[in-house]
């Protein structure tokens, strides 16, 4: 997924649209907003960040697992198999994103990407609501889908690279 | 266990990392349609989709409810073919299911009561004994002072049947505070020019401008859902935003000019930049020419107003001044000064509002594609009723004669006026219907709200929400929320003339009514059955679709139906088209001929506006894309996203207060009026040293709404002065000075509270 920073203004339509989606309970959610602000007045920058799981390539939440329900599906989406999570938390604590939480029916719960939407070809939630567009979500193996074309032309950073994880999540600026 | 994060995080340069929003909570399952229900999601396909447009603010987009097979809403997805929303809903929308859960909403009819001891309270009642109560005491005084003392503020789209009640009865008296509170001084400044107000939604071309240039709007952070989508395609297509604002808004982030002008001084840049493209020769000369009245009356009056001029004045610099001018002027005629939306600040508004018109008309933006363009409804044909009865008064009868003779549409503040007994005017307005809109949120000056609410024999309050307005009600009726009820067509202008159908998704929660049911339930009672012939609504729709060649059937399928343009072209000036516009002239009027004939100024000027005082600081307000006003403060899945304003301090007051991140202010006004709540301090780059500011809409004062109570200050509540606006009187609501007070007060609750 790539996040276009030029263009998100931070209303958090993705973190409503991905708890009606995925009925989250209320007081949990799964993807949120950051808002960065350098310099002083009026010399400043600012921008939004919508966040979530960065569906690491190397994903140490996948490592630390004791029972496997922590795992990468096809398509390397990190997924949770709730009637195998113990709620442990081992997963929690291995985020560099802190992207994971403790759903009260006691499994570890994050972002899906909408795997019962992708299945079918459809986006994320996340994806499809924004106003702005600025979310774009595709196969990065295609060199020709919109997220890879967004990534080969414009520049772009990710979270926390030095933590080795290989995340997925890619900010356009 | 590591808790989970608060899942909106500002991260400010210098100051860490400061929290907004969610904190951790240990709750067991109660999910989003607020119930034990843990369930994965549902797919589309096994649910049934309705269609509605949404209520939660004015911009009315289109979508569907997705409701389970146990008849529960589970999701509001936007309606692809619907240019308000094309397909996305905003966070508001997709969160409107939080109207329907709602768990404080009102629930049944409720009637003031008073025991022996003289304390008074709310009884629940029937629906029979409540309308009756309600048509006893609006009959009561249609015989005895006539049905002109009854006054409707209506906001939203059932207020419009409500309206067409109180105007079946006999009444003149409707209005709403989208007027006086709002967009009314855009609209009579624009008016003065073209002969045509700017609507909602705007008629800015935004989609296709290569400049856009904002004045103290802030689209991003006002969730105008369409505006919001072109901005970003805008952004897309390279286009130049230049933003004029004293805070760094979202949209000033998004530009490639951020005009940080000093508060109050608006009208001397919009001179400036008119001096440099006058005087630069910028301008559109055909369209000039061909279309305009007064350019060189315009010319010899901005000749002195040089962008050095308005240095002194706004602190942008003249180099700034004239590059952005000469921006806008290369983009034009895709050019848009964007006329803005909520424009009641200094009481110059409609002078500042004309400055915006006439720069248009110099870059020959309006009627040009990536300007302004001629929109277009389907106008459709009311349900056959009698005329209405013609009144002999109104609550323009309370003023002077000719005081307020450019407000196009009735003033809020007016009918508080006109409502205090007065021994000048022996006919004070005596009853109020307040449909939708929560007063002690949306009026200024709550003193005379309140003196004007005192002074009535009665007020019936319909909401869905026990908002603070309801406290005061003798009678409150509950309506249901958007999600149940059908409503009437919305048919707004656009590029293409569109209608859309709301129809219910689930049956009305509790014992409450869709507003169209209570005003015909009242019109019965007050002997106005010929003004409601149909049995229900659906009856009056299919009635209207027929006549535009749709049916309720084809409606329910589709939810949202476009219609081809009968009238002019969408840009019917793009290649110097004959026109005449609705004005003395028939011109563009740059020198206003109307507020000349008014005794008003025919030219913008800038007037100096008060300073705060040492120790205070100018009260700024705007919006949160997460919530509408007042109305979302209780939404549980908004609620979740902000549960309370805080007030922005510039680092250098906050030094000077010795003001930490998070501390719990109260804060104290120019005339001594104090925040009922404390509001939390966050201190940031992004507002100017000289004022504050607010999101409005929260500091919430009825227990009743659990989650909102409390929640922040009211920044209404400290907006005691108004600089009324002498063309239309708009209230200028951007005059407030407010300081800290670090400590409690002891008596920040000077009204008394029915």
């Amino acid at each position: 997924m790539a996040i276009d920073t030029n263009k998100c203004v931070g209303c958090a339509d993705c973190v409503v649209a991905c708890q009606t989606e995925n009925n989250v309970p209320h007081g949990f959610s799964r993807d949120w907003i950051v808002e960065n602000v350098a310099g002083t007045y009026p010399n400043l920058n600012m921008n939004f960040r919508s966040e979530r799981c960065n569906h690491c390539d190397n994903a140490p939440c996948v490592r630390c697992c004791p029972t496997g329900a922590s795992h990468i599906a096809e398509g390397g989406i990190v997924l949770v198999t709730h009637d195998d999570c113990i709620g442990c938390s081992a997963c929690i604590e291995s985020c560099p994103y802190d992207a994971r939480y403790v759903h009260p029916d006691g499994y570890v719960d994050k972002c899906t990407f909408c795997i019962q939407r992708i299945d079918k070809g459809q986006n994320p939630a996340c994806v499809d609501v924004c106003p702005t567009h600025c979310l774009h979500f595709g196969d990065l193996d295609n060199p020709n889908s919109e997220v890879s074309l967004a990534l080969k032309n414009r520049k772009w950073y990710v979270l926390a690279p030095e933590a080795g994880t290989k995340p997925q999540l890619y900010f356009l600026t | 266990m590591k808790t989970r994060r608060q899942f909106i995080k500002i991260s400010t340069a210098g100051a860490g990392v400061a929290a907004l929003g969610l904190h951790s909570l240990k709750v067991k399952g109660l999910n989003l349609l607020g119930e034990e229900n843990t369930e994965e999601p549902v797919s589309d396909e096994d649910m049934t989709a309705t269609p509605t447009y949404c209520e939660v603010c004015f911009w009315k987009c289109a979508g569907w409810t997705y409701v389970d097979k146990k008849g529960r809403i589970r999701k509001i997805i936007g309606n692809k073919n619907d240019p308000h929303s094309n397909g996305r809903m905003c966070p508001r929308g997709t969160g409107g299911l939080g109207m329907y859960n709602d768990e404080n909403r009102l629930k049944t009819p409720l009637i003031r009561e008073e025991d022996d001891k003289g304390h008074q309270y709310f009884r629940k009642a029937s629906w029979d004994e409540a309308l009756n109560l309600v048509a006893a005491n609006m009959n009561k005084l249609r015989k005895e002072h006539g049905p002109e003392c009854m006054a409707l503020f209506a906001h939203g789209t059932g207020g419009k049947i409500m309206s067409h009640l109180i105007k079946a009865y006999g009444s003149p008296n409707i209005t709403a505070p989208s007027f006086a509170q709002c967009r009314g001084p855009r609209e009579v400044g624009f008016f003065a020019t073209y002969g045509e107000g700017v609507l909602s939604p705007e008629r800015t071309d935004i989609r296709d401008t290569r400049c856009l240039v904002l004045i103290g709007s802030h689209i991003g952070e006002n969730m105008h859902n369409g505006q919001i989508q072109e901005m970003s395609e805008a952004i897309d297509n390279g286009a130049t935003i230049i933003t004029v604002d004293p805070r760094y808004s979202t949209a000033a982030s998004h530009s490639r000019y951020w005009l940080a002008i000093k508060p109050a001084t608006d009208i001397a840049l919009l001179l400036a930049w008119m001096h440099v493209i006058i005087e630069e020769e910028l301008y559109d000369k055909a369209y000039v020419e061909k279309y305009t009245y007064g350019f060189g009356e315009l010319k010899a009056h901005v000749k002195d107003k040089t962008p050095e001029w308005a240095y002194g004045i706004t602190t942008i610099e003249p180099d700034v001044i004239r590059r952005t001018a000469r921006e806008m002027a290369g983009a034009a005629p895709s050019v848009i000064v964007h006329p803005g939306r909520h424009v009641v600040w200094y009481g110059d508004d409609t002078q500042r509002s004309r400055a915006i018109a006439i720069l248009n008309a110099l870059l020959g933006s309006w009627g040009r594609r990536g300007g302004l363009y001629n929109p277009e409804k389907v106008h459709l044909p009311s349900y056959p009723h009698p005329p209405y009865p013609k009144p002999k008064r109104s609550w323009r009868d309370a003023f002077p004669k000719g005081k307020y003779k450019l407000a196009s549409e009735v003033l809020t503040s007016g009918i508080c006026d006109a409502t205090i007994p007065n021994p000048e005017w022996d006919c004070h307005l005596r009853g109020w219907i307040v449909y939708g809109t929560n007063l002690m949120a949306s009026l200024p000056d709550q003193k005379k709200t309140l003196q004007a609410i005192h002074s009535l024999d009665f007020l019936v309050v319909i909401d869905t929400m026990p908002m603070d307005i309801t406290g005061y009600a003798d009678v409150i009726l509950p309506e249901c929320t958007y999600l149940e009820r059908y409503d009437i067509l919305r048919d707004s202008p656009h590029r293409e003339p569109y209608l859309a159908l709301r129809m219910p998704a689930a049956k009305p929660k509790y014992e409450t009514k869709p507003g169209w049911w209570i005003a015909k339930q009242l019109a019965h009672r007050l002997g106005l059955d010929d003004y409601f012939k149909w049995d229900n609504i659906e009856e009056m729709l299919e009635w209207q679709l027929k006549q535009k060649g749709s049916s309720l059937e084809e409606m329910k399928r589709i939810g949202v139906k476009k219609f081809h343009r009968e009238y002019d072209d969408l840009y019917n000036l793009q290649n110097l088209e004959d026109c005449e516009f609705n004005t003395n002239t028939g011109k563009i009027e740059l020198y206003s001929t109307e507020l000349e004939e008014e005794g008003f100024d025919p030219f913008p000027d800038y007037t100096h506006h008060p300073e705060p005082p040492e120790g205070y600081y100018r009260l700024n307000y705007g919006r949160a894309p997460m919530h509408t006003f007042s109305r979302t403060v209780d939404n549980h899945n908004l609620w979740d996203l902000m549960k309370e304003n805080k007030v922005w301090v510039n680092p250098k007051v906050a030094d000077l207060w010795n003001l930490k991140n998070g501390q719990e202010v109260w804060l104290k006004n120019q005339d001594g009026i104090i925040s009922i709540f404390p509001i939390k301090v966050r201190i940031t780059e992004r507002i100017r040293w000289d004022s504050v500011y607010m999101v409005h809409g929260f500091g919430q004062d009825n227990k009743k709404l659990t989650r909102a109570y409390g929640r922040g200050a009211n920044d209404t509540h400290l907006i005691s002065k108004v600089m009324e606006d002498p063309i239309m009187g708009g209230t200028g609501m951007r005059g407030n000075f407010v300081t800290f007070l670090k400590e409690a007060p002891a008596n920040n609750r000077k009204e008394d509270k029915a």
